[in-house]
């Protein structure tokens, strides 16, 4: 077991990784399902094994094929990455486990094994990103992963998918592409493409044009897949048209891979080696930040369509998250990485809330919502909570990481003061947007007949309701995502001279 | 039992009544108020049990857990949340009473997930009472205004929707937008929000900002209603009565002051409070509340919204004796949570039971209706006239105490403001009365009537009485408020 146990950051990607070609062989209705399902709980399994190891010992490192870093790949995995790898894999655990109903009703049967070998590919992408500690790496991982989620959004009946989809693939080809540059660039400069080797070196050349340019196209391009307001053009149309339960399991994972990607090169890479980078990466994320928080919600406030206020409330998250790191304090970062799991567990609950919705409603506008909560009381009581967690209501998840923002902001004294208001009054906004949704669905008169109480799939509903009820335990008990952004925060200022 | 299990005891009851009441709904009517009625005895009687520890001098105290670091979800017992909870739990027995008759009698709908919210609302309720720091009183304060919010709509009719939106919107607002920031200020500067005799914030805070923060706090507990943030206040009168009478009258808005007065006392500190100058403009915000929303309460044509516009004007009374600074004003101020609980929910009380026996609602329709309603409108009496402060009533008790305190500091200000209220208090409700007991009805009723359903009878001539009791004998209330203020100057 020790022999095997030693592999595990490897496993993280192979398991998923290999399991993907053989879905596709396994052509019987609801196989494919239970392999990409026993491949995700696995994965999640393996990630729960990686948390407590960094957890008692430290981040973890693995040498591929044994080859020492820097000639080889280096796998490490270190508080940070254990959190996003939670997030990634119980994001899919979760969705697949929920949402095998509502896969089966908009997904075509003989295109199944396709559609799921396409889903491990994403999520071994995705964990890949995570993972690894080569900057070429992190490229091939995110061309994977960035793949496998255009054939994820397009795989749906809406045919609005395509032109969503294709914008997206524009926009995250571009994103990748300058990351690659970027990375091209630096390797050009120090002959390394392992990120703690970069760190070590770049320090030679720091001040040379390349490198700067370098760190420009690495921001840029991370900052689009991320979805970082201005950047975030692709994201509503994506998420709208998506097949409900790829948004649950994407919304709750794939824009914060790339912030991920985007902390970790800049708090290892640039911040400890570039003049004024601190004060460039906080003066021009912070208010990006700013506008998105207040952009976004301010467009959720007024959208129609639920997916798409849902969406554009995720590109005011981001902008917390974002608006965290930018104060680059130990409060500030771990208050912007708390965020990161505290909001997917709000948005993973929502968007699988919204899968059910879905199967009744005749549509996804809030005028097709009217009255749907005398029809899913359940699914109606779990969408409750996780919008309350989303607003940041007490008790729930995503009041503790409001808590540490505000905190983080009032650090700063009267200087901080305008962030508060920012995230209070951002707040108030989504008090706004999920209240239009609860009213529409629980005082709505629904047009025509009103229709029966209707259980849809018992799972999702289940499944639903453990992810609300996760938001409340970690509003109650949020010891684990705090240790795990605490230390991932320290790791990163560890960086900094 | 402990006194530690007995505070978690207490959170509980009301929690497994909702869900023993949302499955006795299914079996029938009759269980499912039978289950009502026994969760809130239970409450009462491990609220009430608390009491003889508490007067004792011991304030038990429980952890639950550590929320953040340095940041607990933690209950201690101290005298105002001892008086809060038994006031509340207590009137709870009556209220459910109430409840029966008139639901019943209006035939309403939903009426399971009313008594399931109810029992949800006064277990939020025991939450704040009992909260030992700042942040589980937050997080009890929201999900009070979450949990109220089913009931203030519980008709769902456009009109309703509309004003339960601005009474979710106000109460959100207020407490996110301000009170939240003013709690994390006072974690960030005091390294703590615990609630300690003599307060926590001296020499953590000077000078404007003190004034500054007084200000976030208090309008950011909106519940305390204190002007501008009182709008929601008239706006939630569209819930059912009994919501307006138990909740609107007694324990969300008292939830409020409650907050309020334990902020000036455990987290501010009286003596600290007092000798900065920049906490002054509280006393004359609180007064002109007093007599703004008195007049506004004149020109009411509404029954309900009469008693809410004079429910803003009582709070402010509390809002005002805890301002004022002294001893015995802040014992005023607990005092008068009490009297004007009991003087308050009578009213409600009797307007709801001429709704539900008589259909009327606005003033100008209660023309000798006293003849016709002897019992309701003689509890109506007894509570207008301790709103006013006559004696013998418990509405007297308070004005006392409270004025005792303004003498204490030769407040003028507060005196001048008590003095006009009562002129006012007397204006508006004087009428009523005299409209019910010795006008004659303008044309009969198509369908005569007479009381209310004996429940809604029963409950409210409980009430009265209890008006009048607390007259007499006020000395357990006075003897539980002497120990907050005696380490007091």
């Amino acid at each position: 077991m020790n022999g095997l146990a030693q592999h595990l950051p490897a496993l993280q990607v192979v398991v998923p990784m290999l399991v993907a070609p053989l879905v596709i062989l396994l052509r019987p209705r609801g196989l494919a399902w239970a392999a990409c399902t026993a491949a995700s709980v696995l994965a999640f399994a393996i990630a729960i094994q990686l948390m407590l190891s960094v957890q008692n010992g430290g981040p973890v490192t693995y040498l591929m094929g044994s080859w020492p870093a820097p000639y080889g790949i280096e796998l490490r995995v270190d508080s940070l990455s254990v959190l996003l790898l939670l997030v990634v894999t119980g994001a899919s655990v979760t969705a697949l486990v929920g949402g095998r109903d509502s896969l089966d009703t908009q997904i075509e049967t003989d295109r199944q094994p396709y559609f799921y070998a396409a889903w491990l590919l994403a999520l071994a992408g995705l964990s890949g990103i995570v993972i690894t500690a080569d900057a070429f790496n992190i490229f091939v991982f995110m061309e994977i992963s960035s793949l496998a989620s255009y054939v994820l959004i397009a795989g749906g009946p809406d045919r609005r998918a395509l032109p969503s989809v294709f914008k997206y693939l524009i926009m995250g080809t571009i994103g990748a592409t300058f990351y690659l540059i970027g990375v091209g660039l630096i390797y050009m400069m120090t002959g390394t493409l392992n990120l703690a080797d970069m760190e070590f070196r770049i320090h030679e050349v720091a001040d040379q044009r390349p490198i700067l340019a370098a760190a420009g196209f690495i921001t840029v391009g991370l900052a689009l897949k991320a979805a970082i307001f201005p950047l975030h053009v692709w994201l509503p149309n994506a998420y709208t048209y998506a097949p409900h339960v790829v948004t649950a399991f994407l919304a709750a994972c794939s824009t914060k891979v790339s912030l991920y990607v985007l902390l970790r090169f800049d708090f290892f890479v640039f911040q400890g080696n570039l003049a004024g980078h601190a004060f460039q990466f906080a003066v021009y994320l912070m208010p990006l930040a700013i506008l998105g928080i207040l952009v976004g919600s301010a467009v959720a406030m007024f959208e129609q369509n639920i997916k798409r206020l849902l969406a554009f409330s995720s590109v005011a998250q981001i902008g917390y998250m974002m608006l965290g790191a930018s104060l680059v304090t130990v409060a500030g970062l771990s208050a912007g990485i708390m965020h990161i799991f505290n909001h997917a567990l709000a948005k993973g609950a929502l968007f699988l809330a919204v899968a059910s919705f879905a199967t009744v409603a005749a549509g996804l506008r809030l005028d097709d919502l009217k009255g749907i909560a005398r029809r899913m009381p359940w699914t109606f009581g779990a969408f409750v909570i996780a919008g309350l967690s989303l607003i940041g209501i007490p008790g729930t998840a995503g009041f503790v990481s409001k808590w540490y923002l505000i905190s983080a902001a009032m650090e700063f004294g009267a200087a901080g003061l305008p962030l508060v208001a920012v995230i209070l009054v951002s707040s108030l906004m989504a008090v706004v947007y999920v209240w239009r949704i609860l009213e529409a669905a629980w005082f709505g008169e629904e047009a025509g007949e009103p229709g029966a109480p209707v259980t849809v799939s018992p799972v999702l509903v289940a499944v639903t309701w453990v992810v609300a009820i996760a938001n409340l335990y970690f509003g109650l008990v949020p010891e684990l995502p705090v240790s795990l952004s605490t230390a991932a925060a320290t790791e990163l200022l560890d960086h900094l001279p | 039992m402990s006194a530690q299990s007995t505070i978690l005891f207490a959170l509980l009851v009301p929690l497994v009544g909702a869900a023993g009441i949302a499955v006795a709904g299914r079996v029938s009517a009759n269980l499912r108020e039978t289950v009502t009625l026994l969760t809130a005895g239970g409450l009462a009687v491990t609220v009430w049990s608390l009491l003889p520890a508490v007067m004792a001098g011991e304030r038990p105290g429980v952890t639950v857990t550590e929320l953040l670091p340095g940041v607990e979800l933690a209950f201690r017992v101290e005298p105002l949340g001892m008086l809060f909870a038994a006031l509340a739990s207590g009137l709870w027995i009556v209220n459910s009473l109430y409840s029966i008759g008139y639901m019943r009698g209006n035939n309403e709908k939903h009426q399971t997930r009313f008594y399931v919210m109810f029992a949800v609302s006064l277990a939020a309720t025991m939450g704040v009472a009992f909260a030992g720091n700042l942040i589980t009183l937050f997080l009890f304060y929201e999900m009070l205004t979450l949990s109220t919010y089913p009931l203030v709509s519980h008709k769902g009719d456009a009109n309703t929707v509309r004003s339960a939106r601005v009474y979710l919107g106000i109460l959100l607002t207020t407490s996110i937008g301000l009170l939240l920031p003013a709690i994390i200020w006072t974690y960030t500067v005091a390294g703590g929000g615990d609630f300690v005799p003599g307060g926590i914030l001296a020499g953590h805070v000077e000078g404007p900002a003190i004034g500054l923060l007084l200000g976030l706090f208090v309008f950011g507990v909106g519940k305390a209603a204190v002007m501008p943030v009182h709008r929601w206040l008239p706006a939630a009168m569209v819930a059912p009565t009994p919501v307006s009478a138990l909740l609107h009258a007694v324990a969300v808005v008292k939830a409020g002051v409650f907050t309020i007065t334990k902020v000036i006392v455990y987290i501010f500190g009286v003596d600290f409070l007092f000798a900065a100058p920049s906490s002054g403009w509280l006393l004359y915000a609180a007064a002109f509340t007093i007599i703004a929303a008195s007049v506004v309460a004149l020109r009411q044509q509404n029954l309900k919204r009469l008693l809410a516009y004079s429910t803003i004007a009582q709070l402010s009374y509390v809002v005002m004796a805890a301002a004022i600074l002294k001893p015995l004003a802040e014992i005023g101020a607990a005092i008068h949570m009490v009297a004007h609980a009991f003087g308050k929910i009578t009213l409600f009380f009797a307007a709801g039971a001429i709704y539900v026996a008589a259909k009327k609602t606005e003033i100008g329709q209660l023309k000798g209706i006293g003849r016709r309603m002897p019992i309701t409108m003689t509890a109506f009496t007894i509570g207008a006239l301790s709103m006013i402060g006559v004696p013998p009533t418990g509405g007297f008790v308070s004005k006392w105490y409270i004025l005792a305190g303004a003498f204490q500091d030769d407040n003028y200000v507060a005196l001048a403001t008590i003095i006009l209220s009562t002129v006012l208090n007397a204006a508006y409700f004087l009428p009523i009365i005299y409209m019910a007991w010795f006008m004659r009805e303008e044309e009969a009723p198509a369908r005569p009537h007479g009381e209310a359903p004996w429940p809604a009878v029963l409950a409210l001539a409980i009430t009265a009485l209890l008006t009048i009791a607390f007259f007499f004998f006020h000395g357990a209330t006075l003897e539980l408020e002497r120990q907050v203020v005696e380490n007091l100057s």
